[in-house]
C-alpha cells in the first residue's frame, strides 16, 4: 500500500511539475502588472534596492529571480512582503547551517532594508502584506477569547502559554514570549516551515489581534511567581527535588556538623 | 584576606551573643536538634511534608468546590472572562486569585505534594542501602511500601482536582490504560467515570478519595509504620559498642522530641519560602478541561512520570509484528498493557517484595539491628542503582520533549536511544556499582591490614626505603571488619540415602541459585588472625619506644578481640 502510492507520486511527478511551473509562470505575468498596487508602501526606488539586496544576500539559495532551486530554498513568488519581513525580521534569513530548520538568528539587517526586500518579494506575486499597526495592537484584542484561539489552534506545538515545545525530528516551536506583535501575526498567516498557515479564513484577523492580546498577557508574569520556564510539571519536579529536598537536606547536614 | 573575614565574622557573632547569649542556644539546640545521621531525617522529612499536606488540605478544602455543573468565569483574571469551565476549575480560580492567602496555601500544597514523594522515595532508598528493611523489620517495609503507592495515588487524585486541561489530559491516559485491560477494562472505565469518559461524575468521585480515603488510609499506615519503629527501636550505623542486641543514641523524651518539633519548622519555612517564590501548578495557563486540545509540554506531576515514560518508550510495532492483536472480537493493546501495567507491576512487586528475596539468598535468620555499609553488600548496592537507572530512563523518556527542546535533539532520536539504554543501562550500572563496592571493600582491608599512609618516608638502616603506615584506631577498625560475611547457601542433596526424591528440593535449588548470584563473589572481611600477623610484620626494626607502643596497642586490641569474637559468635549463631 504504502510502496504503491510512492511509486505512483513518482510517475506523476514530472507532469506535476510542469504544471505547477506552468501555472506560475502565467500567475507571475499576471500579477507583476498589479504588483505597484499590492505594495503600496514600497516605492519603485525601494523596489530596485530591494532587488539588489535580494540578488547580494539571497540569491545564492533562492535565485536571482526568486524562483527557487530544487533542493536548495524555495520559490519567493507569491509569499508575500508578510513572508519576507517575518524571516528576515526574525533573523532567519538568510539561513545559514543547514539544520532541521532554519533557527532564528541575529538580525542582519535594518528595517529599512527588510521593507525593500519585502516589496521587491511582493513585487513578484500577490501575497500576504505587513499587517498594520492596529491589527497586531494587543490593547485592542481580546485576551480570553485569544486563550481559547490559541488553546485550540497553537498550544499543542507551543505549549499552553507559549513556551515553546519539540516537534519530530530535531524540529521545534519556538518560545513566543519574546515575539513581537507584528511577527505573531506574520507567523499565523504565512506559516513558517513546519508550521500550518493559519489564513484568515482559518483564524480571523480579530482573532488573530487576540492571540496576540494573550501573548502579551503572559508577558507580565505569573501571578504565583517566579515560572521557572513555563514548561509545567517537568521543571516544577526537577526543582522540587533539587531546591527543596536539596535545601532541606543540606540544612539538616548543616546543623548536623555544627554540633559535632 | 580570608583572616580578615573570618576576624569580622566573628567579631559579629561575639556582639550578637554578648547581647542575646544566642551562642549557647544554638550550641544547644545544634547538638540535641539532630541525630547522629542526616539519612535518619528522610522518613521524617515525609512526615512533616504530610502534616504540611494536611494543614494547607483543610484550608483549601474550605473553598474548593467538587462539582462539574458548567458555569462562566466571572472573576478578575483577564484571559479567563466569561470562558466556560466547570465548578470545580472556577473555584480553583476563585481560590487562586480572590481568597486571600489562597494562592500562597495551594502553592504550599502543591509544593509540599511534590515534596512528600521525593522525601519518601529517598527514605527508601536509604532504608534499601543500608539494609534497614531485614529481620524484624520487613513487614514495617511492606507498610513503607504501601504509604509510597498511597502517595502516588494521594498526588495523582489531587493533581486531577482543578479539572485544567493539564490533569485532564492525564485522567485521559489513565481512562486509555484503564480501557486497556482486556475484558474488563471498559467495564471498569464506566464504573469509575459513571458513564463515559469524561461524565459528570469524575471529580466528585476522585475528590472523596482525595480528601478522605486516601489520607485516612495514609493516616493510619502511618501511625502503624512509626508504631513498628518505635516497637523495633531504630537501626544504627555500624560502629564501636554498637551491636545486633543494643541500640546507642538519643532519649526518645524529650531530646526527640524537642529535635522533631524544631525540625518541622525548619522544613515548614523552606516549603513557604519555595512556594512564595515559585510558580506551581498555574491552572489559569492551561485552561479550563476540554477534551480537544492537548498542549506541547503535558505531562503528570513528576512521580507519574515514569508511567507516562514507559508508554512514550513502547513502540507499536516489533520486528514488524503488530503489538495490538485481535482475539475474537476483542483487542489487546499490549503496546499499552506492557508499559502501563505490567512493567509498572513488575517493578513495584520486587521493591515490595525485596526483604524476602534477599532472606532466600542469604538465608539468614538472625535480627539485623547494625545497618550495612552499602559497599559490604553488593549485590545488593547494585541491584538498587539499576533500579534507581531503570526510573530515571523513564522518567527522562517521560520528558522527552522537554528534553528536546532544551538541548536542541531530535524527539525521535532520544526515544531510540533509550529503547536501547532501558535494555543495557541498568544491567551495566548494576556491574559498575558492584565492581566498585568491592573495589572499596578491597580498600577496607589494605587499610586494615596496612594501616594510613602517613606520607613519611624512613630510610633504614639497610638503605631500604618505606613509608610509614599509622595503624587504624579502635573504631576505624571496627567499621571495617564487622559485616556479615555471607556465603553462598549449601543445601542437601536432592535424593536422600534411600535414593528418594527429597520434598523442596527445587524451592531450595532456586535459593541457592539466587544465593550465589548474591555471595559468590565476595571480599572477605579480614579476620582477627589475619590482622594480628599483619600487627607483627608491621613491627619491623624494633626500638625501646616501638616497644612500648606495642604493649599499649596490644592492650587496646585485647578489648576488639572480645568484641570481634561476640560478633563472631553472635553471628553464628543467627545462622
Ligand atoms: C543558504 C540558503 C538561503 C539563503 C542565503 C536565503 N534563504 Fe530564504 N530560504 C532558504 C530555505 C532552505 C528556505 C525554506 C525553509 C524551510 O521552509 O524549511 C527559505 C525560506 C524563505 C522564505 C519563506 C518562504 C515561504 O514559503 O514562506 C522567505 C520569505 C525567504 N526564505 C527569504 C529569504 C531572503 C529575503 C533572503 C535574503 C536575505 C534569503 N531568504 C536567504 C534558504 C536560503
Ligand atoms: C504544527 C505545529 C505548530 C502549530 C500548530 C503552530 N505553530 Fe507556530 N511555529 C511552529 C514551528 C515549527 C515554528 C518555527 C518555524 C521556524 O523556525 O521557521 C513556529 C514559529 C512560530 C512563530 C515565530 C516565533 C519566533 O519568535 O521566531 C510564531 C510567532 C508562531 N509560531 C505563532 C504561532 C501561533 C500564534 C499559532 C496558532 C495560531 C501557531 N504558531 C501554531 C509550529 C507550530
Ligand atoms: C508516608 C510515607 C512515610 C513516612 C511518613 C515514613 C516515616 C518514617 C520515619 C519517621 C521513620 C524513622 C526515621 C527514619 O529511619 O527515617 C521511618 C523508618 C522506616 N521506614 Fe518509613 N516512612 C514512609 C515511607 C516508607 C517507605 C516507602 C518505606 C519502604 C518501602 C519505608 C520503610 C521504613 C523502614 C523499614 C523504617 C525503619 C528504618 C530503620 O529502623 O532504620 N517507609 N519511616
Amino acid at each position: 500500500m504504502h510502496a504503491l502510492a510512492k511509486k505512483r507520486h513518482h510517475k506523476a511527478a514530472p507532469l506535476l511539475l510542469v504544471v505547477v511551473l506552468l501555472a506560475l509562470i502565467t500567475a507571475i505575468g499576471a500579477f507583476s502588472a498589479t504588483s505597484a498596487t499590492a505594495t503600496s508602501e514600497a516605492s519603485a526606488d525601494d523596489i530596485a534596492d530591494g532587488e539588489r539586496l535580494f540578488a547580494a544576500n539571497c540569491a545564492s539559495c533562492h535565485g536571482l529571480d526568486a524562483e527557487g532551486q530544487d533542493g536548495v530554498a524555495p520559490s519567493l513568488v507569491g509569499v508575500g512582503a508578510a513572508a519576507v519581513d517575518f524571516q528576515v525580521g526574525t533573523g532567519r534569513m538568510p539561513m545559514q547551517a543547514s539544520g532541521p530548520q532554519a533557527p532564528a538568528k541575529p538580525v542582519q539587517f535594518t528595517q529599512e532594508e527588510i521593507n525593500q526586500l519585502a516589496g521587491w518579494v511582493a513585487s513578484l506575486g500577490a501575497g500576504p502584506a505587513i499587517p498594520t499597526a492596529e491589527q497586531v495592537d494587543p490593547a485592542l484584542g481580546d485576551a480570553a477569547n485569544g486563550m481559547e484561539v490559541f488553546r485550540t489552534n497553537c498550544a499543542m506545538c507551543h505549549g499552553s502559554i507559549g513556551g515553546g515545545g519539540a516537534l519530530t525530528q530535531g524540529k521545534f516551536a519556538p518560545s513566543l514570549l519574546e515575539t513581537t506583535p507584528t511577527h505573531l501575526y506574520e507567523a499565523m498567516l504565512t506559516g513558517p516551515q513546519s508550521m500550518p498557515v493559519f489564513n484568515d479564513a482559518n483564524v480571523t484577523p480579530e482573532h488573530k489581534r487576540d492571540v496576540i492580546a494573550y501573548i502579551d498577557a503572559q508577558r507580565a508574569g505569573s501571578p504565583g511567581g517566579l515560572s521557572l520556564g513555563a514548561i509545567g510539571p517537568v521543571s516544577e519536579g526537577l526543582w522540587a527535588w533539587l531546591l527543596l529536598l536539596g535545601l532541606i537536606i543540606a540544612s539538616t547536614v548543616w546543623v548536623g556538623a555544627r554540633s559535632s | 584576606m580570608g583572616a580578615k573575614v573570618n576576624s569580622a565574622a566573628a567579631g559579629t557573632a561575639n556582639y550578637v551573643d554578648e547581647r542575646t547569649s544566642i551562642g549557647g542556644f544554638v550550641k544547644f539546640f545544634a547538638r540535641k536538634l539532630f541525630p547522629d545521621h542526616w539519612s535518619f531525617m528522610l522518613g521524617e522529612i515525609a512526615l512533616y511534608a504530610f502534616i504540611i499536606l494536611l494543614l494547607s488540605g483543610v484550608f483549601l478544602t474550605a473553598f474548593f468546590v467538587p462539582s462539574m455543573t458548567e458555569v462562566h468565569y466571572e472573576g478578575p483574571y483577564e484571559t479567563m472572562h466569561g470562558v466556560a469551565m466547570t465548578e470545580a476549575f472556577a473555584s480553583t480560580l476563585k481560590t487562586s486569585f480572590e481568597v486571600p492567602g489562597g494562592l500562597l496555601i495551594r502553592q504550599i500544597h502543591h509544593w509540599s505534594a511534590l515534596l512528600f514523594v521525593a522525601a519518601i522515595m529517598t527514605h527508601m532508598c536509604r532504608v534499601f542501602f543500608t539494609g534497614a528493611f531485614r529481620k524484624p523489620r520487613e513487614l514495617n517495609w511492606l507498610i513503607g511500601f504501601s504509604l509510597m503507592v498511597l502517595a502516588l495515588a494521594a498526588g495523582f487524585t489531587g493533581y486531577s482536582l482543578p479539572d485544567d486541561v493539564l490533569s485532564g489530559n492525564g485522567l485521559r491516559i489513565i481512562d486509555g490504560v484503564i480501557k486497556g485491560i482486556p475484558l474488563i477494562g471498559t467495564y471498569i472505565s464506566y464504573w469509575l467515570f459513571g458513564g463515559e469518559y469524561p461524565g459528570v461524575d469524575i471529580i466528585p468521585r476522585l475528590f472523596t478519595a482525595h480528601i478522605l480515603i486516601v489520607p485516612a488510609l495514609i493516616l493510619a499506615l502511618i501511625g502503624l509504620h512509626l508504631f513498628l519503629v518505635f516497637l523495633h527501636k531504630h537501626t544504627q550505623y555500624p560502629g564501636g559498642g554498637k551491636t545486633h542486641k543494643n541500640v546507642v543514641g538519643l532519649p526518645l523524651f524529650p531530646v526527640y522530641t524537642a529535635k522533631a518539633g524544631g525540625f518541622f519548622f525548619v522544613v515548614f519555612a523552606i516549603v513557604a519560602l519555595v512556594a512564595s517564590v515559585f510558580t506551581i501548578n498555574p491552572v489559569w495557563n492551561y485552561g479550563p478541561y476540554d477534551p480537544s486540545p492537548v498542549s506541547a509540554g503535558t505531562q503528570p506531576d513528576w512521580y507519574i512520570l515514569f508511567v507516562d515514560g514507559a508508554l512514550r518508550l513502547m513502540p507499536g510495532w516489533l520486528f514488524g509484528l503488530p503489538l495490538e492483536w485481535e482475539i475474537l472480537g476483542y483487542t489487546i493493546s499490549w503496546n499499552i498493557l506492557i508499559p502501563s501495567l505490567i512493567i509498572p507491576g513488575i517493578f513495584f512487586a520486587i521493591i515490595a517484595l525485596y526483604p524476602w528475596i534477599e532472606a532466600w539468598a542469604t538465608g539468614d535468620k538472625g535480627e539485623r539491628h547494625v545497618l550495612d555499609r552499602p559497599r559490604n553488600v553488593p549485590v545488593r548496592t547494585g541491584i538498587g542503582v539499576a533500579m534507581i537507572m531503570f526510573y530515571v530512563l523513564l522518567v527522562i523518556e517521560g520528558s522527552n520533549d522537554i528534553v528536546a527542546s532544551l538541548f536542541h535533539l531530535s524527539l525521535n532520536d532520544i526515544t531510540i536511544f533509550l529503547q536501547w539504554a532501558i535494555f543495557i543501562i541498568p544491567p551495566l550500572s548494576f556491574w559498575i556499582t558492584k565492581r566498585i563496592c568491592m573495589g572499596l571493600q578491597r580498600k577496607d582491608r589494605e587499610l586494615v591490614l596496612h594501616g594510613h599512609e602517613s606520607g613519611t618516608i624512613v630510610r633504614h638502616e639497610n638503605g631500604e626505603y618505606i613509608e610509614v603506615h599509622t595503624p587504624l584506631d579502635e573504631q576505624e577498625v571496627w567499621l571495617r571488619v564487622n559485616y556479615p560475611n555471607h556465603k553462598p547457601l549449601e543445601i542437601a542433596d536432592e535424593f536422600n540415602d534411600r535414593g528418594v526424591r527429597r520434598k523442596g528440593y527445587k524451592w531450595d535449588r532456586f535459593k541457592q541459585k539466587l544465593s550465589r548470584f548474591y555471595y559468590e563473589e565476595r571480599v572477605e572481611p579480614v579476620t582477627w588472625e589475619e590482622y594480628q600477623e599483619a600487627l607483627h610484620h608491621h613491627d619491623h626494626g624494633p626500638s625501646a619506644q616501638g616497644e612500648a607502643e606495642a604493649a599499649e596497642a596490644q592492650q587496646a586490641d585485647a578489648q576488639l578481640t572480645n568484641e570481634w569474637d561476640k560478633q563472631d559468635k553472635a553471628g553464628a549463631a543467627d545462622k
